[in-house]
């Protein structure tokens, strides 16, 4: 499927939008604390043990969607339990799955608790790095609780090392809050799309609530005071607490500045804003209405509009609700009900202890490398402090440049100045390289994804890749492969301004990049 | 008087089997079926048929 074009006209600019980090509530206690108006997030998804209360890293550190450094090393899993909803999204549709908790298009195997304890168990003896179990659908995990919270009994008592976490509208979570409690789930993810139910009443066409159908304003106002109760009983209860929310442009693109700030108010831990995923297939009402998903920039442009607010979620990768491995894979074709019967299981402790160590030694000795790398990094002087870029990176983890153009899937995206390397998000792409073969069509789909980008920093490259790049303002670099990507994005970054200060190349803005919609199958990752 | 669940529209979601205050919907073959000598159609119980109400596709469910 070919990436839709990208509309002439963006709904909302970057310049448009101004942070509103300095009119933010202080933090109620229980969170992490930011610093200050205009200042960076300092925990959450790029935070470290150094940026938060120890209690709070125990939780997050190896939690690959709450932190964004553990998910290069941890993994998680999803199971099918909770296929009822209550209550209908017009960008979701449930015939075949839901567009934006699991990947359109692909139905998922539903599960009854036994089935997915079994497979967890599976799971967890093949993949020692698994650490975390969640119940995010295709429907919501608490309209139906009882699938849930059994799934999660019987897993406590064979598989007591796993994280629990549950994925919610937010509808009946004020009556479930003490279970919550009662089962160790300690991070919850409410999908919030408006704090006003004149925003939320074009989403939502009804809920079913106290044994009734209601539609409108009043049932977006009642999900909107069930959703802000139930995240202010679990900051109270202190579990961490997740914001999803869909960005709709023309919907609620700039209100998400808002629910930003009202979820932060209320404790959340982390806002994750993600892109609509929106094609006529997918049978949504959005898909049908022809409403369409944001570009890259209009996503980022919201998102940085929310630095300073709640910490923000980077590098969600929006997974299928039986989506298993490391975010970004998917290894659950390897786990279908049939292939379970026939594994032997053996679910040993000790050794996912030993083998989740190793992983913990790994991930710091790479920490202290990076650190000591970017200690080493010359700081230019007379660069324009304020110019910043925008570089694709393809890696395959290990924190570094290690991936061949044609093998990337996806590109991670760093803004880069003189000062700093930051992770702002990923692009999904289509393989380029394909047995063996650079697939020409293929190249422009990729540079509408990375069109935004001044470079992309790869291991190698293929010539006519290279040339196309060039042709199409993006400048290919393999110069700096194997080298850590924050070390990597500075050294490009550095010798840019030294190019532009002897003259040699001029300063081009870039264009906007498309985001990837339709499902991405596990074929096209292989 | 009841009501039926289409099966090739059913998505299986199992949304309406808990609400059914008749216990009259079970599953079979990865959809639901209304057992009609159990369904009321929530006559007296309710101000509609719950079933309906929390059904998620709409034409679903239909009069037997």
């Amino acid at each position: 499927m070919d990436a839709p074009q990208l509309a002439s006209k963006a709904f909302i600019g970057i310049g448009q939008i101004r942070p509103l980090g300095a009119a933010i509530t202080p933090e109620p206690s229980g969170g992490c604390g930011t610093t200050g108006g205009e200042g960076k997030a300092s925990c959450g998804t790029s935070g470290g043990p150094d940026d938060m209360p120890q209690e709070i890293w125990d939780k997050v550190k190896n939690h690959p969607c709450y932190s964004e450094e553990a998910h290069h090393h941890y993994a998680r899993m999803h199971v099918a339990v909770a296929p009822a909803c209550n209550i209908q999204c017009n960008y979701c549709n449930r015939k075949y799955d839901c567009s934006n908790e699991s990947r359109p298009g692909v139905v998922s195997q539903k599960l009854t608790p036994e089935q997915a304890v079994k497979k967890v168990l599976a799971v967890a003896s093949e993949i020692p790095q698994m650490t975390v179990l969640g119940v995010a659908g295709p429907g919501d995990s608490l309209a139906n609780p009882k699938k849930t919270f059994d799934t999660f009994r019987m897993l406590q008592e064979t598989a007591p090392d796993i994280k629990l976490c549950i994925s919610t509208n937010g509808l009946a979570l004020p009556d479930l809050v003490d279970e919550i409690c009662q089962y160790n789930i300690d991070h919850v993810t409410i999908t919030i799309n408006m704090v006003d139910p004149a925003v939320g009443e074009k989403i939502y066409p009804w809920i079913f609530w106290q044994h009734k159908r209601m539609t409108g304003y009043e049932a977006a106002k009642i999900l909107h005071e069930r959703q802000m109760l139930g995240l202010e009983m679990l900051t109270a209860r202190g579990v961490l607490t997740k914001i999803n929310s869909v960005l709709i442009p023309g919907i609620n693109d700039e209100h998400l500045i808002e629910v930003n700030r009202e979820v932060k108010k209320r404790g959340a831990f982390l806002h994750n804003i993600m892109p609509l995923i929106s094609e006529a297939e997918h049978g949504t009402v959005f898909g049908l209405t022809g409403q369409r998903g944001p570009t890259a920039q209009e996503l980022k442009a919201v998102q940085d509009a929310c630095m300073g607010g709640a910490n923000l979620m980077r590098h969600c990768r929006q997974c299928r609700a039986d989506a298993v491995g490391l975010l970004g894979e998917d290894r659950s074709e390897e786990f279908t009900l049939d292939k379970i019967e026939e594994m032997e299981i053996v679910y040993d402790l000790d050794k996912r202890r030993d083998y989740q160590d190793k992983v913990e030694t790994e991930r710091q000795a790479q920490h202290a490398a990076k650190q000591e790398a970017l200690s080493a990094q010359v700081e230019r002087a007379g660069v324009d402090p304020d110019m910043k870029v925008l570089v694709a990176v393809a890696t395959e983890g290990h924190g570094r440049v290690n991936l061949h153009f044609g093998h990337a899937t996806e590109f991670q995206i760093f803004e880069v100045s003189a000062a700093e390397a930051l992770f702002v998000g990923h692009r999904r792409v289509d393989l380029y390289c394909q047995g063996g073969f650079g697939e020409d069509e293929q190249l422009p789909s990729i540079v509408k994804a990375i069109n935004d980008c001044h470079a992309v920093l790869v291991a190698k490259i293929g010539a006519c890749p290279r040339d196309e790049l060039k042709a199409a303002g993006i400048e290919p670099v393999d110069a700096y492969a194997h080298e850590f990507i924050e070390k990597a994005a500075l050294s490009w970054f550095a010798d840019y301004a030294d190019r532009l200060a002897r003259g040699d190349i001029t300063h081009q803005p870039r264009g906007d990049a498309s985001i990837r919609q339709g499902a991405y199958t596990s074929e096209a990752a292989a | 008087m009841a009501l039926k669940i289409i099966a090739s529209t059913c998505t299986g979601c199992s949304a309406c089997e808990p609400e059914c205050p008749n216990v009259a919907i079970r599953e079979k073959g990865g959809t639901f079926i209304i057992d009609p000598a159990k369904c009321t159609e929530c006559e007296g119980q309710f101000d509609a048929p719950q079933c309906l109400a929390v059904c998620p596709v709409d034409g679903c469910i239909v009069n037997a």
